[in-house]
């Protein structure tokens, strides 16, 4: 029996556990098949405080779970088939285990959205990509475009502009949700060119990607744009749909009833699986340390 | 073990037994999550299949052949033919799941 179990391994997962661990909770971090969450797929983080020169995301989170380990919770890596929320203490089973926790902290965090148009899936891999710092390099001296108006999609851009011939930066609206700095220095690079008021509506290509259909939704036109790759950089969507009877809102984000409590007593949640407004590496890691402290004191209280 | 561009042939594509490429390189995160899991199947599977690794940045010859566009990209071939192909970091399970289709 554990007093909490984490499910998840970004930020906020491994941060609920330092702190879980260090007030002397028995707890076990669900960490998933893949770990480390949307970090492991940055470049330079320069935005997480305590690293002057920034530093690489996959290299932070190593480091963050290096941090956690130190204080022994225990780690199963896989997913969560399901959980059992009707009855306490709550069960969780991965796979053909079952696990039994007094409490829960939710910190699945969010995956790529998918454009979902025609050809998206058949050339997933074949110039189709949701990861430029994966696969960037395959893109040398090719024209690709990158879909979106977000943070990610100017990084991403940018970070394509070392391989690339050119990238264009297609974005649905003329307005841009991406943080100034960034979208100030997607616009500085020669190499990076904007379309805006358009949506991709299909992927085409035979044995790889050869193109891109557009709709500009301003002038209602369609046309052709011939490239090599795609990457997709529309947002995200909240990793919640294995935990039946928790309370999630129209997007799926988990919904906070009184800090960081579910609409389920005993269960927690921190980062990018209830938050929509910041998804930062470092609101998560602090959502964890919330959710960690609320969990501790209510499992005080039921004692 | 570690594949390359010069011995693909003998020790991938003249195989007997059923072998497993995990398409990789140092820059890539996903890459360093996939790694040790690669190393934990080449125990498990010892005598059964052959279970390696290609640095795609040393061994462009391999990557283009087989039209890598994104890693890590884990090959199953079987008689010098690729047979299957999972894209993108995944889980042992789901590995050894594919394995043992494979089989």
């Amino acid at each position: 029996m554990f007093d909490v179990i984490i499910v998840g391994s970004g930020p906020a997962g491994l941060t609920a556990s330092i702190y879980t661990t260090r007030a002397n909770l028995k707890t076990l971090i669900i960490a998933g098949a893949v770990w480390g969450g949307q970090l492991q797929l940055t470049t330079l983080v320069e935005n997480y405080p305590g690293f002057p020169d920034g530093i690489q995301g996959p290299e932070l989170m190593t480091l963050m779970r290096k941090q956690a380990e130190r204080f022994k919770p225990e780690i199963v890596e896989d997913n969560v088939s399901s959980i059992d929320f009707s009855s306490r203490p709550f069960k969780v089973s991965v796979g053909t285990k079952t696990f039994e926790g007094k409490s829960v902290i939710i910190a699945t965090g969010a995956d790529s959205k998918k454009i979902g148009v025609p050809g998206e899936k058949e050339f997933a891999g074949r110039g189709v990509s949701y990861c430029a710092t994966c696969d960037g390099a395959f893109f040398k001296e090719k024209d690709v475009v990158v879909i979106g108006g977000g943070d990610t999609a100017m990084e991403e851009a940018l970070f394509l502009t070392h391989f690339a011939k050119t990238v264009t930066i297609i974005h649905r609206r003329d307005e841009f949700k991406a943080s100034k700095i960034m979208l100030d220095r997607a616009k500085a690079n020669p190499k990076i060119k904007f379309i805006v008021n358009t949506e991709v509506k299909e992927v085409i290509g035979d044995q790889k990607v050869t193109g891109v259909k557009l709709f500009n939704n301003k002038e209602n036109k369609e046309n052709e744009l011939t490239i090599g790759g795609v990457f997709v950089a529309i947002g995200h969507v909240p990793n919640s749909a294995v935990f039946k009877g928790i309370d999630v809102d129209e997007q799926g984000y988990v919904k906070v009833h009184d800090h960081y409590l579910t609409n389920v007593e005993g269960v927690f949640v921190a980062g990018d699986v209830h938050d929509r407004h910041y998804r930062q590496a470092v609101t998560a890691a602090g959502y964890g340390s919330s959710a960690a402290l609320e969990a501790e004191r209510w499992l005080s209280s039921q004692r | 073990m570690d594949f390359t561009d010069q011995n693909f042939k003998t020790e991938v594509l003249e195989s007997k037994e059923p072998v497993i490429v995990d398409f990789w390189a140092p820059w890539c995160g996903p890459c360093r999550i996939v790694s040790p899991v690669i190393d934990e199947l080449a125990t498990e599977y010892k005598g059964k299949v052959k279970v390696g690794k290609l640095n795609v940045d040393d061994n462009p010859q391999t990557q283009q052949t087989y039209g890598i566009m994104s890693i890590p990209s884990v090959l199953f071939f079987k008689n010098g033919e690729p047979v299957k192909t999972m894209i993108g970091a995944q889980g042992k399970e789901n590995y050894k799941k594919e394995i043992e289709e494979v089989l």
